[in-house]
């Protein structure tokens, strides 16, 4: 610990139990503003700070799709991810069956689909939580089929998941210090010698706080994190998914259960994402928010990509209109929502 | 724990029925407390250290039996035993009684002799290794009462024609159905709730001892010879465990779950009444092993390469026999389908119609049921004592666990083989160590086949 | 009634040996349970490595090496030895065989695993045929002389308000130290980011690996790490008592050890040490007091003789983790806030 607060995890102090929001508080809990003393323009510039990828110029990604053909697989002018021919299968059915696809670097990249068509697995899949019966991945040119999925982050890719996995019993600012990566403080020789991490911790913990300031949840520092609200976490997931320093974050429904009130400030926080070269997949299921903020669309059902194209043009494809006006029948196949 | 949000019972009521349950079940068992009371030391001390100044005492002692033509038990009576110091003084002698215990008090810790009288001996047996006679070297710490061994006759079923493995096979089979019959309920529970149920042992001891109950304390049967009394306790039994089933999941496990609480924080309720029940019953019974009576079905039956006595091929006979019954219900009977639905996907069973906290409820009366039945049953095999269905429970565990956590048919494979392994083991193992046979295979199928051999493979992620 | 005997097993409760071996067992399985939320059944298993680790070193493998190999190691250097084996070794092989298997799976594999170790080696302890080895049943003796040779206290004499031996306070203060150390670090680990890992993979295994942590190796360490204290604690307590015995470690001492662990707060740097003192205080009083009641026929020989007195203390323990586990899962100390947390 670098500052000499009498915070102490275990026992947390008393007085923090005032200003907490109520546990059952719903999203109305995010204050408007960052703290009185830092300007958004300073909240913004510490952003850029914390978060930028370097040598990916957002803007001519996004004019580089131009020239990509409307079509499932089609080949992209600079993918960060390609998968090839990758199948999953639990008993006899077969949840996933993709034959190529690829993610283009710098845009954002959404994944929909009607119920149990296999965007979750294809997710679990492409970050090594699941592993295919067949098939390749390859990320940034390096071929991962046999990395861990706790080496994927290592690699410069992080995922969340469709259910907040918010670590509630640890503050919120622990959680955001976990997610960065190499620390000198995780190896159990080195833990009981805190002279050997501790300006490492002091520097992990100010990009922290400076992540926690753009997001808006700088307040909330030092509540658990299982007091906040639905929507208050996934924020915090996407900021603790930032401390990884990836290049590519795969966001599994972060719209789900937010309510209206913070969804457009979620969808500026993708956004901003883009606009700092970060590549960003993620699982929708509604529209609207597909539409506007993503840069490409891949449309599964039934285990495959039936369709790709930009948002404008996946309303008027056939083939995606009949997956989902037909898939409302379908319940046997509602694998993903067990996750 | 998934679990139907349900109106919450109030918690003081369930706790207060709880506590009336346990002091029932005190008094219940105090009515068949007196027949097995003579502690033994040596059992349910556990890390207990006796402080010295209080009484303190050594002594000892042992049961002398010999088994008869037909195979069975027989405690001899008035055998005498002279205990000598170290320096070949004797310390005290003393007759064995109706029940064939015999005892001497030591004037304290240290190493002594043992002789036994041979003339002493009723007629007709002699002793096996008559070399161990007296025994020596036998040293005895501050405060335990240590017992002894004289084998008496031959060594059984050996020098026969009978194969061993053939033999073996047989036993094991044996075990490996009363394993299964305990088993099925651990399974269905952790399949329709999620919950590892540590005290499902002691529904199997609470089984045996109820026929106990009947069968010895009682010697009750039902309109005279016409049902044998042990069969009439075994009815008994499964009635009272079902019953029982029913009550610990209503006033227990349904508040809990109704509540939310953790899977964690279910197991380690499960393990406080596994212990809390486990020590009344010793508190009531004593350590000391008790025998069904009135079931001498003896008289090996020869087959050649395997013998087997006519209960034991009751047992194996009747298991199989209610296992298939069981499997059939399963399969065809309305309330098995649904049981197996539930386990296989709780939330699709709720939402295509199926209550599952009735499901819920039947799994846990009738997993109760058959633990109980399990339990007469092996209490017929070896005896009844206090922490038979604990030490059983392992052997489901790693039957349960071999077949595919939550499945029955799992439940029922996997214990047949635990059950074939253990008795197999023996082939190389010596017999008192038999069961860890069982518990490293259960380690070894974990390393190569997580999901058991029923199971399926889990999503991850 | 001795009221001087009943205040007397309160206070040795407190702070007495028992408590030092069952804290120290505790603050290990505060390390799986607490903070890494593995379920280890088995920690009794690794008491008695670190009982039997010391114990067969110094008497039975120690001297057969001597024989087969002329090494001709003295007694004492068998006791140093003994300790290395009893504290690295035997906790190390015991975590490397249950957790290998089952790490990677659902927690309640662990459970079972650790639990069927735990009986597995009691009954190899037990079985006759390796009486050489283990001394069956009657356990080991005869490994505590080094130990003792060292106290400056005499034997005779009692100390500290007569509560203790020569002996027995020489092992107080020396289990003090080594309880005191033993927090000392588990302090300095949780408050680090190993700790804060651990933490992660308690509260979501997915989270913590999706984040670049290696959820299986931080198991593992936990495991082993939690072991070796619980070992410690065997040691302890083989030491204390001068034996090495298979039934003093039967699993339902690993249950004793969760109820001091929930009753004094899991996850928390001193709920061990509050629980086992509080527990070893509420249990050898109502021992003393109930051996009184029964020993002055307050409590007729037919409701409880003297030998079911120790029983009652199971019952006690089973009954404490019943209503801890349903009512203050956060330990009895702990905030309805945390609660509050656990049911969501």
């Amino acid at each position: 610990m670098t500052d000499n607060s009498p915070r102490e995890d275990d026992y947390p102090a008393m007085n923090e139990t005032f200003d907490r929001a109520s546990p059952f508080a719903d999203d109305a809990g995010v204050k408007a503003g960052p703290r009185p003393d830092i300007s958004d323009e300073e909240a913004d510039a510490a952003f850029a700070e914390v978060v930028t990828v370097d040598g990916v110029d957002p803007v001519a990604a996004r004019a580089a799709l131009a020239d990509v053909p409307w079509e499932p697989g089609a080949p992209k002018p600079d993918p960060i991810l390609v998968a090839d021919g990758v199948v999953r299968r639990f008993g006899g059915l077969t949840a996933v069956d993709v034959d190529h696809v690829e993610i283009q670097r710098g845009v954002i990249t959404a994944l929909i689909g009607p119920n149990g068509a296999g965007k979750t697995t294809l997710f679990n899949l492409l970050t090594n939580f699941d592993t295919p019966d067949a098939g390749t991945r390859v990320f940034n040119d390096k071929n991962i089929d046999n990395v861990a999925a706790h080496n994927i982050a290592g690699h410069g890719m992080v995922r969340t998941f469709q259910l907040t996995k918010a670590l509630s019993k640890m503050t919120v600012i622990e959680n955001m210090k976990l997610g960065a990566t190499g620390q000198k403080g995780e190896s159990l020789f080195r833990s009981i010698f805190p002279f050997m991490w501790r300006k490492q911790e002091k520097e992990i913990e100010e990009r922290a706080d400076d992540l926690l300031i753009h997001f808006k949840m700088d307040h909330m520092r030092d509540q658990f994190a299982g007091t906040l609200s639905g929507g208050q976490r996934k924020l915090l997931e996407m900021a603790r998914a930032l401390m990884v320093e990836p290049e590519m974050v795969m966001l599994d429904e972060p719209m789900a259960g937010v309510n209206p009130a913070l969804t457009q400030s979620l969808l500026g926080h993708v956004t901003g994402l883009r606009d700092q070269g970060m590549t960003v997949l993620f699982v929708e299921h509604d529209m609207d928010m597909v539409q506007e903020i993503s840069d490409w669309v891949i449309v599964m059902a039934e285990g495959q990509i039936i369709a790709e194209g930009p948002p404008a043009s996946i309303g008027e494809n056939t083939a995606v209109v009949d997956a989902y006006l037909g898939s409302h029948h379908d319940s046997a196949l509602d694998l993903d929502q067990e996750l | 724990m998934p679990h139907t949000k349900l109106t919450p019972t109030a918690q003081p009521r369930w706790l207060r029925i709880l506590l009336g349950a346990i002091v029932a079940l005190l008094g219940l068992t105090a009515i068949g407390g007196p027949a097995l009371a003579q502690e033994d030391d040596s059992g349910g001390e556990g890390t207990e250290e006796v402080a010295p100044d209080e009484g303190a005492s050594e002594s000892i002692g042992g049961v002398i039996q010999a088994r008869d033509e037909e195979g069975e038990q027989v405690l001899l009576e008035g055998v005498t035993f002279i205990v000598t110091d170290a320096d070949d003084n004797e310390v005290g002698s003393a007759d064995s009684d109706a029940e064939g215990v015999w005892r001497v008090d030591l004037p304290g810790p240290g190493v002594y002799s043992v002789l036994l009288v041979e003339e002493s001996l009723p007629e007709g047996n002699s002793l096996r290794n008559p070399d161990n006679n007296p025994l020596t070297e036998i040293s005895v710490q501050p405060n335990t009462n240590k017992n002894t061994l004289f084998p008496l006759g031959e060594r059984t079923s050996s020098g026969d024609n009978t194969n061993r493995v053939a033999q073996l096979t047989v036993d094991g089979l044996k075990l490996g159905l009363i394993i299964a019959i305990c088993a099925i309920g651990l399974s269905l529970i952790y399949g329709t709730t999620g919950l590892v149920n540590f005290s499902h042992g002691e529904m199997v001891t609470i089984g045996a001892m109820t026929a106990y109950v009947i069968n010895v304390t009682w010697e009750l049967s039902w309109f005279g010879s016409w049902m044998s009394s042990l069969v009439f306790g075994a009815m008994v039994a499964i009635a009272f465990t079902g019953f029982l089933g029913y009550i610990y999941n209503e006033f227990v496990w349904k508040p809990l779950r109704n509540k939310g609480a953790s899977l964690i924080a279910a197991l380690v309720v499960s393990i406080g009444f596994s212990i809390l029940v486990r020590y009344v019953l010793l508190y009531q019974f004593g350590g000391r092993a008790g025998f069904y009576r009135d079931f001498r079905i003896g008289e090996p039956i020869d087959f050649g390469i395997f013998s087997i006595l006519r209960k034991d091929l009751f047992i194996i006979v009747f298991s199989a026999l209610v296992l298939v019954a069981v499997g059939l219900a399963l399969q065809k009977t309305r309330a098995g389908k649904a049981m197996r639905a539930v386990a296989d996907n709780r939330d699709l069973a709720e939402s295509s119609g199926i209550d599952v906290e009735k499901v819920i409820r039947l799994v846990w009366i009738v997993g109760s049921a058959l633990a109980g039945l399990g339990g007469v049953m092996f209490g017929l095999t070896e005896n009844i004592n206090w922490e038979m269905g604990f030490r059983l429970l392992l052997l489901m565990f790693a039957g349960v666990t071999l077949g595919g956590l939550g499945t029955a048919y799992g439940a029922l494979l996997g214990s047949i083989i635990a059950g074939l392994f253990i008795q197999l083991s023996t082939l190389i193992l010596p017999g008192d160590v038999k069961n860890v046979g069982a518990l490293v295979v259960l380690i070894l199928i974990l390393l190569v086949r997580p999901q058991g051999l029923l199971g399926r493979a889990e999503r991850i992620g | 009634m001795d009221y001087q005997a009943i205040i007397e097993s309160l206070f040795r409760g407190l702070i007495g040996e028992r408590f030092i071996v069952f804290a120290l067992a505790a603050i290990g399985l505060n390390l799986h349970f607490g903070y890494t939320g593995l379920l280890n059944f088995g920690q009794a298993v690794f008491m008695a490595a670190g009982a039997y680790g010391l114990a067969m070193t110094v008497v039975t493998i120690g001297p057969a090496v001597n024989r087969n190999t002329g090494l001709n190691m003295s007694e004492s250097t068998l006791f140093w030895v003994g300790i290395f084996m009893a504290v690295v070794v035997f906790p190390l092989v015991l975590a490397l065989l249950m957790g290998i298997p089952t790490l990677r799976l659902r927690a309640d594999y662990l459970a079972i695993v650790t639990i069927a170790v735990a009986e597995i080696f009691r009954l190899i302890a037990r079985s006759p045929s390796l009486d050489k080895w283990t001394g069956s049943s009657d356990g080991l003796t005869g490994f505590t002389s080094t130990f003792y040779d060292l106290s400056p206290f005499t034997t005779t004499d009692r100390y500290f308000f007569n509560l203790f031996t020569g002996n027995q306070f020489f092992l107080v203060l020396v289990g003090w130290s080594i309880l005191a150390l033993g927090t000392l670090l588990c302090w300095l680990m949780i408050k680090s980011p190993w700790g804060r890992v651990l933490k992660a993979i308690r509260e979501d295994e997915d989270a913590a690996r999706s984040l670049g942590k290696n959820a299986y190796s931080y198991k593992m360490q936990a495991l082993i790490l939690g072991g070796m204290f619980g070992a410690v604690g065997g040691m302890v307590r083989a030491v204390g008592f001068s034996v090495a015995q298979p039934d003093n470690f039967i699993t339902d001492v690993t249950f004793f050890v969760y109820v001091a662990l929930i009753l004094g707060g899991a996850g928390k740097v001193f709920g061990p040490l509050v629980g086992a003192a509080l527990l070893y205080a509420v249990l050898d009083s109502s021992d003393t007091i109930l051996r009184q009641l029964v020993a002055n026929d307050y409590i007729p020989e037919s409701i409880m003789s003297g030998t079911q007195v120790g029983q009652v203390r199971f019952m006690l323990v089973g009954l404490g983790l019943i209503l801890l586990a349903a009512f203050r899962p956060q330990g009895i100390f702990g905030n309805k806030e945390e609660m509050a947390l656990d049911d969501r």
